[in-house]
């Protein structure tokens, strides 16, 4: 029985992200990207490029996906999905937006942690 | 069961608690005693046709929903100009502003909200207005009738019916808004492109991303100021910044409250006796601005308190429409794209036409028109139904019209097409004359058409008919000119995009994706950067940089390493350096824990493995000892390189370091297709191998020889001589020229050499060298457009600006999360 207690934490708000941009926030069990896309959409992913872990979230973000800065792998941000012939998955982190504050779901990471 | 009639009193007299008293008067007629106190001093009406009456189209009479007859006919008592200061939940009752008492068994809560005024001086100005109630409607017509210039703060929905209302009424107006596309909330780019450029076309001046600072006039308005020193003269300004849901009342009586009044799907707060709707809410973590679904909660509750228990709001999909006659728009749903989502995009620019659905899984999810709104019930049907439309998809953006039609062939089209339609509208060219060139003139390619017909020669924006016209006239024999697209999103090469941006006067990102025909939305990471590029180039001074559409080094103004650390390499000018910069450089490695320190290829050091956030700091105190920042990461002027020269070396022939520090001061921080490395050597021996850079000057007694289009990495290449000239003035002349010149026509990410050999060794050097107008004029742009660009990125950012590119968004420990 691996029941989980989700634990949504604030993290910020939609405007400190920047349209078509990412923010990082830290961690103990690594860093988390959280992207917002040119319609305000939001996504949290690990902050780790399953190619060699670049930092997705110095990509650039056009429509629902980011190009890593390292060897441009394209990643989906709903799926964490690598686009195209490249072929690998980052973990997608469960996130958010109500009333213009983001939350981020720490339960699953603390667990994956451990 | 109760022999008496419950009271129902209601705070408020707007749209929502209009619609919820017509319901229960009309349909459960006598089950409550209802009382409605209005701020207003009037009977209800409808607050959205406030534009039209604005604008002249509509009286105020017209626009009235329940006037006094319909009250008394319905038993309801409105108190109008009566505020309610106070709720009394224990003792179930209200008070007014004029400190009357009246008690409830139900109570309603409908306060609406409020418009949000900036805090800026200046705004308690008499003349400073806002949007909201007929009142203000009567205070904008006064000032109107004055004449004047009117400033609207704030480019969305209401902000620009008020423009177009108070420019209706003969005021020059003048909307201010701080996003970079008009209605952003609403609108993705190409559409809020195509919106900036109607209004504008209305005489209603638009200026995006502008910050108000200040409102000026002592006593009266005067004029507004923004951030940037801009002064805008004024007699008129209109607030509309955005809306705050009126929840002050709710708040002091100890309800449930966040950003609105906390309500359930049954409309009531957390007090079982107290309801509210309208605006003023927060239901499911939304706030509404919009009557749709405020009539829909109106109606919940309407049922609700005539007792159906089973009433429920769900929340609901909103669409957006602007009430500026001659401009249609129309926005719904959800609009972005993804993997799993596809959108369908259809532009039209000559007839400034945009349409876009976004489905997910066969489902439309949302859509934006602009230009031709006449299916937009239909698409909004489709989105609220969930329907599946994969019989529909190859005609549905084409409207009910088509739909489930057979597709439609673009050939056909242009088949049927008589033969004096006209083709090419810049050069008159009409079908005929085309279909002619092509099959008795015998030009079967796009380039020989336009030669011969001028069709598609000027603006480019027929060239997708001339070429189906070539497919119709040839069948088969037909073969599309070769030409390589940026990337997927478009067919247009880099060449044509450059030509069009100029020929079109396209300013913006979406302005070049919506003219240019873009296949996506908002681009891809391969031709945004160069499209960003390629503006900037274009415009310099007056396009604004699009930081997303850069690539993280030259985002953040450092080279990105394999951990995702960065690396810092300041300039040496000319490849000189001092003992304080040193020292600076050595107490910066230590302090911040610097891992690698290098002396760079480059003549000049390089600082390994510095921490994202210790950026801004690391540059304060580079910047302390008078260093900036080297552009190591950018597609701009990398290194000058020099040798000693005359100052030491015995073989010295010329100043080859001066000079070299003198080149670097004149080009540093413009932006270029690809990266510019230059060399400066003092004689033939060359110590500095200034003939494999992409500019390099060799000293020789008689004056310098310059070279150019060599380069020393994937490929090594020697450079080409370009001419002898005598003085370091006519270095910098020329060198300015040829890069401008390379600025101008090198596409995104090809370096000099490649460019040179593309359009010609020898052409570019009878321009720079023969034709001395145009080296003139060369140099004169790339002068002026250094004006904009020098000044050093890492100062800015040691001032702030970008502050969040440094900073995670939050940080946790571990006793945080565990
Ligand atoms: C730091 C440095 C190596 C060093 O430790 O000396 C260096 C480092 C890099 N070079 Fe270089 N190049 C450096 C001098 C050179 C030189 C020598 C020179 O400039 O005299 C060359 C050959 C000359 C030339 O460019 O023609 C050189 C040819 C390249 C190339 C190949 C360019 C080409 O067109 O073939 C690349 C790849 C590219 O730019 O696409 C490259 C790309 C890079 C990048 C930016 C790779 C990348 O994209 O991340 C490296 C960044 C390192 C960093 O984070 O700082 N680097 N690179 C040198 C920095 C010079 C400076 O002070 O700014
Ligand atoms: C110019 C304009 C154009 C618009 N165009 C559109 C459009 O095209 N489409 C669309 O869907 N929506 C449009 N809207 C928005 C729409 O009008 C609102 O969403 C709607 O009116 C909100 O209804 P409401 O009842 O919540 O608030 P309101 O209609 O604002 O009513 C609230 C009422 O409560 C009164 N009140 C507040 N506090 C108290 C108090 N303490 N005591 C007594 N009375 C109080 C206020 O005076 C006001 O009369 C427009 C709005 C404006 C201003
Ligand atoms: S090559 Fe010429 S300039 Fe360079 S060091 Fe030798 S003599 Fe001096
Ligand atoms: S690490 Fe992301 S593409 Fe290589």
């Amino acid at each position: 029985m691996d029941m989980m207690v989700s634990r949504w934490v604030d993290v910020g708000g939609l405007q400190d992200v920047p349209r078509r941009g990412a923010r990082v926030v830290k961690t103990p069990f690594g860093c988390i990207a959280v992207f917002r896309t040119e319609a305000d959409e939001v996504f949290a992913l690990d902050d780790r490029c399953p190619h060699r872990g670049g930092p997705l979230s110095q990509g650039i973000v056009h429509d629902r996906s980011v190009t890593c800065p390292l060897h441009n792998w394209v990643i989906d941000l709903a799926s964490g999905e690598a686009r195209g012939t490249d072929e690998g998955r980052v973990a997608t982190v469960p996130l958010r937006c109500e009333g213009g504050r983001l939350l981020l779901d720490l339960a699953l990471l603390a667990s994956r942690a451990a | 069961m109760r022999a008496t009639k419950q009271r129902l009193v209601v705070v408020g007299n707007g749209m929502a608690a209009g619609r919820v008293v017509e319901e229960l008067a009309t349909k459960s007629p006598g089950l409550y005693d209802i009382t409605i106190l209005g701020a207003e001093q009037r009977v209800n009406y409808d607050r959205i046709m406030l534009s039209p009456v604005l604008s002249g189209e509509k009286a105020y009479e017209d626009i009235i929903i329940h006037d006094d007859a319909w009250y008394a006919k319905h038993g309801v008592t409105l108190l109008k100009g009566s505020s309610v200061t106070a709720i009394d939940r224990a003792r179930k009752l209200v008070r007014s502003a004029d400190d009357q008492e009246l008690g409830y068994d139900k109570l309603l809560i409908a306060t609406g909200s409020s418009p949000f005024v900036l805090p800026v001086p200046g705004a308690e100005l008499p003349e400073v207005l806002t949007y909201r109630d007929q009142d203000d409607v009567e205070k904008m017509l006064q000032a109107a009738a004055r004449g004047g210039h009117a400033v609207v703060i704030g480019g969305g929905l209401l902000g620009l019916e008020a423009a177009a209302g108070l420019k209706a009424r003969g005021m020059e107006v003048t909307v201010l808004h701080l996003m970079p596309t008009l209605m952003e909330r609403q609108l993705d780019p190409s559409a809020g492109y195509l919106l900036e450029r109607a209004v504008e076309a209305r005489g209603i001046g638009v200026i995006t991303r502008a910050n108000t600072e200040a409102i000026l006039g002592g006593g009266h308005v005067s004029a507004v100021r923004l951030d940037d020193g801009r002064e805008l003269p004024a007699d008129l300004v209109v607030m509309a910044a955005g809306i705050r849901p009126n929840t002050g009342l709710a708040k002091e009586a100890g309800l449930a409250v966040k950003r609105g009044v906390l309500v359930d799907d049954h409309m009531a707060t957390d007090d079982p006796n107290v309801f509210a709707v309208g605006e003023c809410v927060e239901h499911r973590g939304v706030c509404y601005g919009l009557v749709a679904p405020l009539y829909e909660m109106a109606k919940v509750l309407a049922a609700r308190l005539a007792g159906d228990a089973t009433a429920r709001y769900g929340g609901m999909a909103i669409s957006t429409k602007l009430k500026v006659t001659g401009i249609d728009l129309f926005s719904a749903g959800d609009f972005a794209e993804s993997e799993g989502r596809e959108e369908i995009v259809l532009r039209d620019p000559a007839r400034s036409v945009y349409r876009r659905l976004i489905l997910e899984d066969n489902r439309i999810v949302g859509t934006v028109l602009y230009g031709d709104t006449s299916d937009s019930a239909w698409f909004f049907q489709l989105l609220k139904d969930g329907r599946d439309i994969s019989e529909l998809r190859d005609t549905l953006i084409f409207g009910p019209a088509y739909a489930g039609g057979s597709p439609l062939d673009p050939t056909a089209a242009v088949a049927a097409l008589p033969d004096e339609a006209e083709i090419c509208g810049c050069n008159g060219v009409c079908k005929g004359t085309i279909v002619a060139a092509i099959a008795e003139g015998g030009h079967g390619s796009l380039d020989a058409v336009r030669a011969h017909t001028k069709a598609s020669g000027s603006c480019g924006s027929c060239t997708g008919l001339v070429e189906q016209l070539l497919a119709l006239t040839l069948g088969d024999g037909y073969q599309r000119n070769a030409v390589q697209p940026i990337c997927g999103c478009t067919d247009h090469d880099h060449d044509e995009v450059r030509r069009l941006i100029v020929a079109h006067d396209l300013r913006s990102l979406p302005a070049v994706m919506q003219e240019l025909g873009w296949k996506t939305s908002c681009g891809c990471a391969k031709c945004r950067p160069a499209l960003n590029y390629y503006l900037l180039a274009t415009w310099p001074g007056e396009y604004v940089d699009d930081s997303q559409s850069r690539f993280i080094n030259e985002r953040v103004h450092a080279n990105i390493q394999k951990d995702g650390t960065y690396s810092v390499v300041p300039r040496m000018w000319g490849g000189l350096t001092s003992p304080t910069e040193l020292r600076a450089i050595a107490d910066v490695a230590e302090k911040f824990a610097i891992p690698t320190v290098k002396v760079t290829g480059g003549q000049r050091i390089d600082l390994l493995g510095v921490k994202k956030e210790d950026l801004p700091a690391v540059w304060a105190d580079l910047n302390a000892a008078g260093m900036v920042s080297g552009h190591a990461y950018g597609k701009s002027l990398r290194t000058v390189k020099t040798c000693v020269g005359t100052d030491w070396c015995r073989f010295g022939t010329q100043d080859s370091t001066g000079l070299g520090v003198r080149l670097e001061r004149f080009l540093w921080g413009s932006w270029t297709p690809h990266k510019v490395k230059l060399a400066v050597s003092g004689c033939p021996r060359n110590c500095a191998e200034a003939t494999c850079k992409d500019f390099g000057v060799v000293c020789v007694d008689s004056g310098y020889e310059l070279h150019f289009a060599g380069a020393a990495g994937m490929h090594v290449k020697g450079t080409e001589l370009l001419c002898t000239v005598a003085s370091e003035a006519e270095v910098l002349e020329y060198c300015g020229a040829l890069l401008q010149l390379y600025r101008e026509q090198g596409r995104y990410l090809e370096r000099v050499y490649k460019w040179a050999a593309r359009v010609g060794v020898e052409t570019v050097r009878t321009q720079i060298v023969e034709d001395h107008e145009r080296r003139e004029a060369l140099l004169a742009r790339f002068v002026f457009s250094q004006k904009f660009s020098q000044s050093d990125p890492w100062a800015e950012r040691v001032q702030g600006l970008d502050a969040h590119e440094f900073r995670p968004l939050a940080q946790f420990s571990l006793e945080d999360v565990a």
